[in-house]
């Protein structure tokens, strides 16, 4: 979760609604900040079994904790092996310094 | 909600078709291209010192924020302090010689002749054709033979069609007219924004601020300079002025300023929200060649004697709709909590039926609500009227708000 930095304080999550369907395609929420917003796209395919409701009243948890208190959603993975196209930390933040 | 804006394409090209001429004064270089990699304004390297998030905006890259304050904190900062903004990206020209009223006065329209010396106003290059609004801009009328202007950096290359084509025409007729586009390597502009601006500038300036009312301008010497051009004005809302100040001296001017620990630098995120709360619009968002100085609500600038002659660009279409009406209104949005609606949210009536689109939105670091600016038909245009904005699918109740959204501080003399 390094895309708070490039879009600033956030001040509205909108996450996908409990026993929905997501995969890596579609769009499901978005993170709004003063100057954008940005789509959410979940990392791999699964259906939601939570949300951090949290995020509705503090939305900053996002900046301010992104691995801890400012968490997303839970998912029922669909398939356990996409979790190995992921990239680590170390990769996405090249990623992120690259031209993408 | 289109309307019909060919009533007027008249025949008056032709008589611009006359051989074209420049007149010795004015120093056109060729526009840089598009896709060319973007400028970078004199103050570029103490952006970067001071850790600006640089972006390209309309061909420069400027700071969007400093990295030790977010866009909130530093609109925040802005209306109880001073902030410090480079917007030396904007368009500077100067229009002189004997005919140079009755030239601006041909492309734009407010009452130039009417204004006093050293006052300044905002205007509005219109279309003759279709009444639609080709750049906003801030006139001051230096005196009767010296007009300095500040126009937007995203419209420079059509302002300076318009009025070189209009100087050709002009010239070939043996009026005493010349224009200078001052670039950025030649002049820079700073804007101070902010309730203690007067307070922190006083002690730079060999003028005194007090004297100086919103919407005045004066030359001055600032940290020594001598030409420098201060006008009490801004584009937040707040009390406040704009320097020009010839580039070679502006990042010591900027690095003086600074020394007073009130002023911090500000970027184009905290510009946005600032002059959105206040209601100010923003050419390419707000207002465009597709709206007219009516429909923009800023009929306003229009000079009362412009209007009884019926002579400015567009002035057919324009007169029209003030007195028949107009198909779409600007109005200000409010809209309690959930997500901020953003250019091209549609604006929906209580009956399914779309009724408008959003031009500007974002979270009101003021208010603590979401604004936005945005068009609809005139009969939703009524401050308070109830109205939905549907917003990635899901439909969020708001409402039609006076603008500003934030009451406006400007220094105008006590009446």
């Amino acid at each position: 979760m390094q895309e708070e930095e490039s879009l600033g304080d956030i001040v509205f999550v909108q996450l996908p609604e409990v026993g929905s369907d997501v995969n890596p395609q579609d769009e499901c929420g978005a993170l709004e900040s003063v100057k954008a917003a940005s789509e959410l796209y979940s990392p791999v395919s699964g259906t939601v079994t939570e949300i951090n409701s949290a995020l509705e009243e503090k939305p900053e948890l996002v900046n301010k904790s992104c691995y801890d208190g400012g968490w997303l959603f839970k998912l029922k993975l669909k398939d356990a092996d996409e979790i190995k196209t992921l990239m680590h930390e170390e990769q996405y933040s090249e990623f992120l310094k690259s031209d993408h | 909600m289109a309307i019909n804006r060919q009533l007027h394409s008249s025949s008056r090209k032709v008589e611009q078709n006359a051989k074209r001429q420049y007149s010795a004064a004015l120093k056109v270089k060729p526009e840089p291209e598009r896709q060319k990699e973007p400028r970078k304004t004199a103050l570029y390297d103490l952006h970067v010192q001071y850790g600006g998030k640089m972006v390209n905006f309309a061909g420069y890259y400027l700071p969007v924020q400093y990295e030790d304050a977010s866009i909130g904190s530093s609109h925040l900062h802005t209306r109880s302090n001073c902030s410090l903004f480079d917007v030396s990206h904007m368009m500077q020209t100067k229009v002189y010689g004997e005919d140079s009223i009755e030239f601006l006065e041909s492309l734009c329209v407010s009452d130039i002749q009417g204004m006093k010396k050293e006052q300044s106003a905002l205007s509005l290059f219109t279309s003759d054709e279709t009444g639609g609004i080709i750049d906003d801009f801030i006139v001051t009328k230096v005196s009767d033979q010296n007009l300095f202007l500040v126009s937007n950096a995203s419209r420079k290359s059509n302002v300076k069609n318009l009025i070189s084509e209009k100087l050709d025409e002009f010239t070939a007729n043996g009026k005493k007219v010349f224009v200078e586009f001052f670039d950025s390597q030649r002049q820079s502009l700073i804007a101070l924004q902010g309730p203690q601006t007067a307070n922190i500038l006083q002690p730079f300036v060999n003028i005194n601020l007090d004297e100086l009312f919103f919407m005045n301008g004066t030359v001055a010497k600032v940290c020594g300079i001598e030409n420098c051009r201060i006008t009490r004005c801004g584009y937040t809302g707040e009390d406040g002025v704009e320097i020009s100040i010839p580039t070679s001296y502006v990042t010591d001017i900027v690095r003086s300023l600074l020394q007073c620990e009130q002023v911090q630098l500000a970027g184009l995120g905290a510009r946005d929200t600032l002059r959105l709360e206040a209601g100010l619009c923003l050419h390419g968002n707000d207002i465009d060649e597709n709206t007219t100085p009516i429909e923009a609500g800023l009929a306003w600038t229009i000079g009362k004697r412009r209007k009884q002659e019926k002579n400015f660009p567009g002035s057919a279409l324009i007169m029209d709709q003030i007195s028949n009406g107009v198909n779409k209104k600007r109005v200000g949005i409010v809209k309690i909590g959930g997500p901020p609606a953003r250019p091209g949210t549609t604006i929906v009536g209580y009956e399914d039926e779309v009724v408008g689109r959003v031009t500007s939105g974002c979270p009101s670091p003021s208010l603590g609500v979401n604004i936005a600016m945005g068009y609809v038909n005139p009969s939703y245009a009524k401050s308070k009227t109830e109205l939905r904005l549907k917003i990635r699918e899901k439909l969020y109740d708001a409402s039609v708000s006076k603008m500003p959204f934030v009451p406006a501080k400007y220094y105008s003399p006590k009446k």
